[in-house]
């Protein structure tokens, strides 16, 4: 069991989890949605002055505690569950990555995340920091432009067939692929 | 103590985050290049267990633990702010790799960095706050 769980999941057993984690949050009266945090939090920082932020944010602490809850998961499976290994991703992938300058998961320190991107050196570069910015303000604009990110939408809305929730999938999609296809080459 | 339930569920919730590799940049890319099934697989899955489990709710009219009557709140209708959003989220899902949640779980798994792109996720939230008014919905 133990030697089943430091492995990576297989993808069956990983979406199940996801549909505990869901339905446990909904069993205690509540519903999984990740980025409403981040309007917890711009409610906190910004004490109401803006009307989107002008809310009971206390109400919302459970969720804010379940983010909490997952910086803690990802440092005991790194520490605990950890078998060294760097993410297997397909030889296809590899070739892609590698034609717009990124070396394979195992050249990556963490093996989840690449080095190109993520590493300090890049970081701390002009460069480097737009890359990140830029993808944190696309991604916390976006969510709250559509009520809702992968966990709200995909997960959550997908499970009770709300037709706006696969409107936002498609979008999810739409933008991944602009993204990945479109503008990575001229980005990297 | 009221909240250490959610506390044990985002621990649970992180850890499969990290073990299903569903937090990793190259498994986000390789999902957009369709080049594995694995993330579809994790995503359909979820979705069918979830479509499965909210009928049930539904049927059996289940009340949660503090035995009121679970209810399921319907999204509002529209098409902009779902299409627009949901692209503009897409665009940064596949450039930093990582939606919310998986971007603080990268930072417990010790990806400090990660900590640029949420910071600047909860800055994209707050222009989005201001400029809410002004955009078609």
């Amino acid at each position: 069991m133990w030697e089943f769980l430091i492995n990576p999941w297989p993808w069956w057993f990983s979406g199940a989890a996801i549909s505990v984690t869901m339905f446990a949050l909904i069993l205690f009266g509540r519903s999984f949605g990740f980025s409403s945090n981040l309007r917890t939090i711009c409610a906190i920082a910004s004490r109401r002055k803006v009307k989107f932020f002008d809310f009971d944010w206390k109400k919302e602490t459970w969720n804010l505690v379940f983010l909490v809850g997952a910086v803690i998961g990802g440092y005991i499976a790194n520490t605990y569950m950890n078998q060294g290994e760097a993410v297997q991703i397909s030889q296809a992938t590899i070739q892609d990555l590698a034609a717009l300058g990124f070396g394979d998961p195992s050249t990556s320190a963490s093996g989840v995340q690449p080095d190109e991107l993520f590493a300090w050196e890049h970081v701390l570069t002009l460069r480097g920091f737009l890359i990140l910015a830029v993808a944190g303000l696309l991604v916390g604009f976006g969510t709250r432009y559509a009520g809702g990110c992968t966990s709200g939408h995909a997960i959550s809305g997908l499970s009770d067939l709300q037709i706006p929730s696969l409107i936002a999938v498609i979008g999810f999609f739409t933008g991944g692929l602009i993204m990945t296809h479109l503008l990575y080459p001229l980005i990297f | 103590m009221r909240f250490i339930k959610y506390l044990l569920v985002g621990i649970f919730f992180g850890i499969l985050m990290a073990k299903s590799e569903a937090f990793s940049w190259y498994r986000i890319q390789e999902m957009f290049r369709f080049q594995s099934f694995h993330m579809y697989g994790i995503i359909g899955t979820a979705v069918v267990l979830g479509v499965i489990g909210t009928l049930i709710i539904k049927k059996f009219k289940i009340n949660d633990t503090d035995g009121e009557k679970i209810t399921f709140n319907p999204k509002e209708k529209g098409f902009y702010r779902y299409f627009l959003g949901g692209s503009i989220f897409g665009l940064g899902w596949a450039l930093g790799g990582a939606c919310p949640g998986p971007m603080v779980v990268s930072v417990g798994y010790g990806v400090l960095s990660m900590l640029v792109v949420f910071f600047f996720s909860i800055v994209g939230t707050y222009l989005y706050g201001e400029v809410r008014d002004r955009l078609p919905h």
